[in-house]
């Protein structure tokens, strides 16, 4: 236990001092260029190590953490955000719709509504003063704080008789329980709140770049009536089709810099193989409580940014 | 629930979907490492020089875009000859994947006579080519 609780601890403290290193060093302060995508490729390596056994998106800690210890605008921390998300869900999307863990059924309405409003979010989060979004940012970020704490979850909800319009779109599906060895059946019913649910967390996911996992398994999962597995998978699902409309409208503004994308995009996929592995061997209940305080910390940072208290 | 424990076959639009996720997921980062690779070993010349980059990046897009001048909405195909500009083309290649997997679907719906299910996805289409027309623009 002693053990476990040393190697947690140490992976914190490597993604603060990394974060923290690439706060010291100011840009112009000759800084070689190089220094700087491979800060951030290592911030981002620890990222997705924590991302999985604290069972959070990276890209949900990717924009709050680099927008707040990194030099680069948001507007470019918000464009390359969203390619981490886009190529972490593109990455598990074949393996979630094999084993049925993810619903393409389920996932296609929702997405559209989603994808249509994020590309309204991206638009808006690219018009509003940068100030004002690093404010909503900590706002949300935040907020996700709060969901993290104090949100259930149910492994299979009990959904007595799906609603008529699940019923017409035959939302429903089989998967295979890992842990149990059960077929399970499913349904899901208030398919009419969860698109409404949808059409705003795609305003979210395109306005701050962050991946919206942390909205959609509970909307899923709580409000629709989806076991949690098909749930986690399904949200994959959702957010690879949702940011890659949001996505466009940051390549076309010229907010996706390679510099600062690609570097994300490869230490967070490496990252999170490495935590998949580590998933037995770290103690996941540790990790999410210190990813709580990394993201408050980042959270209230952002906040307290956007209103000009600690610029 | 039963206790059956196989495997269980996912329905064929699904599957479909997966092996065509899977390929364009794979070209898309395979040219995003490729391109991002020649950038930084300089073996293509950059629009942007690598060193300027810390005293650019600072500044909201539009800024950076006046500084640099450097194109918006297609205008970056024009340059992919550039070492940082080539980079886009492995992240457009992801950012479009979704559009592929979507359209191979739609035969399969209209055959069974899933007419509700060939729409949301050409809607889906719709939406990703809308934005990716560059037509909706935003911007400080």
């Amino acid at each position: 236990m002693t053990m476990r609780r040393a190697a947690t601890l140490g992976l914190g403290l490597w993604l603060l001092s990394a974060s923290a290193q690439a706060a010291a060093a100011a840009p112009g302060s000759g800084v070689p260029w190089w220094l700087w995508p491979l800060g951030l490729f290592v911030a981002c390596f620890v990222m997705g190590i924590v991302a999985v056994p604290a069972g959070i998106g990276g890209g949900t800690l990717f924009v709050p953490i680099v927008g707040s210890f990194f030099p680069f605008h948001l507007d470019f921390v918000r464009g390359a955000g969203l390619l981490v998300a886009l190529a972490s869900a593109l990455s598990a999307g074949p393996m979630l719709l094999r084993n049925g863990l993810g619903s393409l059924r389920l996932a296609l309405p929702l997405a559209v509504m989603a994808s249509a409003s994020s590309i309204g979010g991206a638009m808006l989060g690219l018009a509003m003063p940068a100030q004002m979004v690093q404010m909503l940012l900590g706002l949300v970020v935040l907020g996700i704080v709060v969901l993290m704490l104090v949100s259930r979850k149910s492994e299979f909800p009990q959904v007595e008789r799906p609603d008529a319009l699940s019923q017409a779109l035959a939302l429903h599906g089989v998967f295979v329980d890992g842990a149990s060895r059960r077929t399970v059946s499913w349904q899901v019913h208030r398919s009419v709140p969860g698109l409404f649910v949808f059409l705003g967390i795609g305003v979210l996911a395109g306005m701050f770049g962050i991946g919206a996992g942390w909205a959609n398994v509970p909307a899923l999962n709580l409000l629709m009536g989806a076991p949690l597995k098909v749930a986690a998978g399904t949200s994959s699902l959702v957010l690879s089709l949702v940011d890659s409309s949001a996505a466009w409208v940051y390549i076309n503004q010229g907010a996706v810099l390679p510099m600062i994308a690609v570097p994300s995009v490869v230490g967070m996929m490496l990252g999170a193989r490495i935590g998949a592995r580590l998933l037995n061997v770290l103690k996941g209940s540790v990790i999410r409580r210190l990813v709580i305080v990394v993201l408050l910390f980042a959270g209230a940072r952002a906040l307290l940014k956007g209103v000009g208290v600690w610029p | 629930m039963k206790n059956l424990g196989g495997p269980v076959a996912q329905p064929p639009e699904q599957m479909r979907y997966a092996t065509w996720l899977d390929w364009g997921t794979r070209v898309g980062l395979v040219v995003l490492l490729a391109s991002f690779a020649a950038y930084v070993l300089g073996l293509a010349e950059s629009h942007v020089p690598v060193s300027r980059l810390p005293e650019l990046w600072v500044h909201p897009v539009g800024r950076f875009l006046e500084l640099t001048n450097s194109p918006t909405g297609w205008g970056w195909l024009a340059l992919v000859h550039r070492g940082d500009i080539a980079g886009l083309l492995g992240i457009a290649i992801l950012a479009g994947s979704s559009v592929a997997c979507l359209l191979a679907l739609v035969p399969l719906y209209l055959a069974r006579g899933d007419r509700a299910f060939a729409a949301v996805c050409l809607a889906e289409v719709a939406v990703v080519l809308l934005a990716a027309s560059g037509w909706l623009s935003g911007g400080h």
